[in-house]
């Protein structure tokens, strides 16, 4: 026997700001707090970073030093964030401060920073349909 | 872990820029319960990764003559998983919050992405709805995916897909979101519909 699916009404138009019922209207920390005005402030969660091999002068800390090691390879801000157990917001405060110094080098890829709707090349989407295939 | 460690030949003339793999990353959303977290954890290479944003809620319709509005902060957590193809590219797969107080979340990683998989359960496929909302909404591309729980009543992909209401370009796929192999074929099935779609640029622009 064949119970009747739930129907979908589609959405009129664009969203409303984000209210949640019980706590209100919802703010990111950093728009109603400080926020870094220097350039290398600016990664998203899938910023790559990577150790430069210099040392960082000047930035002691086991938070650093941490950071740091996760870098020898290129990583994502998501998985630094991640293995150092800190939020996002506050791992994007160090591995700036990392960059500043030199210890690290950072890059948004492309990809990542088109906007909501990307104009995705062929190219990249045939790599990855082919890396995928491969895992079959 | 020993991914990309051995493909970075630095270049002379090129100090870093060419050091990192092409970072790509696809939203896994749905309804609370589907199974994003499952769908995640089978096809990713690494044990799934959880990090964490602060949220500060300012609490709208406090006393406005206070100045002062109520500000708490609390985390919500998002999870992730990696799937390496290749020396220069690497897939990263991230599991929406289900919440819907934390949807602007969803602004900032939907940022960039390649495109989306809903999970739909039809035991509740209403869980779904509000996922499919918002990708229809910002043109965000999406494949739905059925996943299917044992015992439950299975409905074929054309009776989700009237339900849904969705675009008939858009496609419906059944899945099991324990097995990798059939997470990776839903991947497949969204990078194929994204090979499809008219906005695709075949080659960088000409500036």
């Amino acid at each position: 026997m064949t119970v009747a699916l739930p129907r979908r009404q589609r959405s009129p138009g664009p969203d409303a700001p984000w209210v949640d019922d019980v706590a209100g209207r919802l703010v990111r920390p950093y728009t109603v707090s400080r926020g870094r005005t220097r350039p290398t402030a600016h990664f998203d969660l899938m910023t790559m970073v990577r150790a430069t091999g210099r040392r960082p002068a000047g930035l002691q800390g086991p938070d650093y030093d941490r950071v740091l090691g996760l870098c020898g390879r290129p990583v994502p801000v998501a998985e630094v964030a991640a293995r150092v157990r800190l939020p996002a917001v506050v791992t994007k405060v160090l591995l700036a401060d990392l960059v500043d110094c030199g210890a690290l080098t950072a890059r948004t890829p492309s990809a990542a920073s088109a906007g909501p709707a990307p104009r995705t090349d062929r190219a990249l989407l045939e790599a990855v349909l082919h890396g995928l295939r491969q895992r079959l | 872990m020993d991914f990309v460690n051995d493909f970075d030949p630095r270049l002379p003339g090129d100090p870093e820029a060419d050091s990192f793999p092409t970072a790509v990353k696809v939203l896994v959303a749905g309804g609370f319960g589907v199974g994003k977290t499952t769908f995640v954890g089978a096809v990713s290479e690494i044990a799934p990764l959880s990090t964490e944003e602060l949220i500060t809620q300012i609490s709208v319709g406090t006393d406005d003559l206070s100045g002062v509005a109520d500000k708490t902060t609390t985390t919500v957590a998002m999870d992730f998983g990696r799937i390496t193809l290749g020396p220069e590219h690497v897939l990263y797969l991230f599991g929406t919050p289900g919440q819907h107080r934390f949807w602007f979340l969803w602004e900032e990683l939907s940022h960039g992405a390649l495109g989306a998989v809903v999970l739909a359960d039809t035991r509740r496929l209403d869980q779904c709805f509000a996922a499919v909302d918002f990708f229809e909404g910002r043109g965000i591309q999406f494949v739905v995916a059925v996943n299917e729980f044992d015992g439950g009543h299975h409905y074929g992909p054309e009776e989700v897909r009237a339900a849904l209401d969705l675009a008939p370009e858009i496609p419906v796929v059944l899945c099991d979101a324990r097995q990798c192999a059939s997470g990776t074929q839903v991947l497949l099935s969204l990078v194929a519909h994204l090979l499809s779609s008219p906005v695709l640029t075949s080659t960088p622009e000409p500036s």
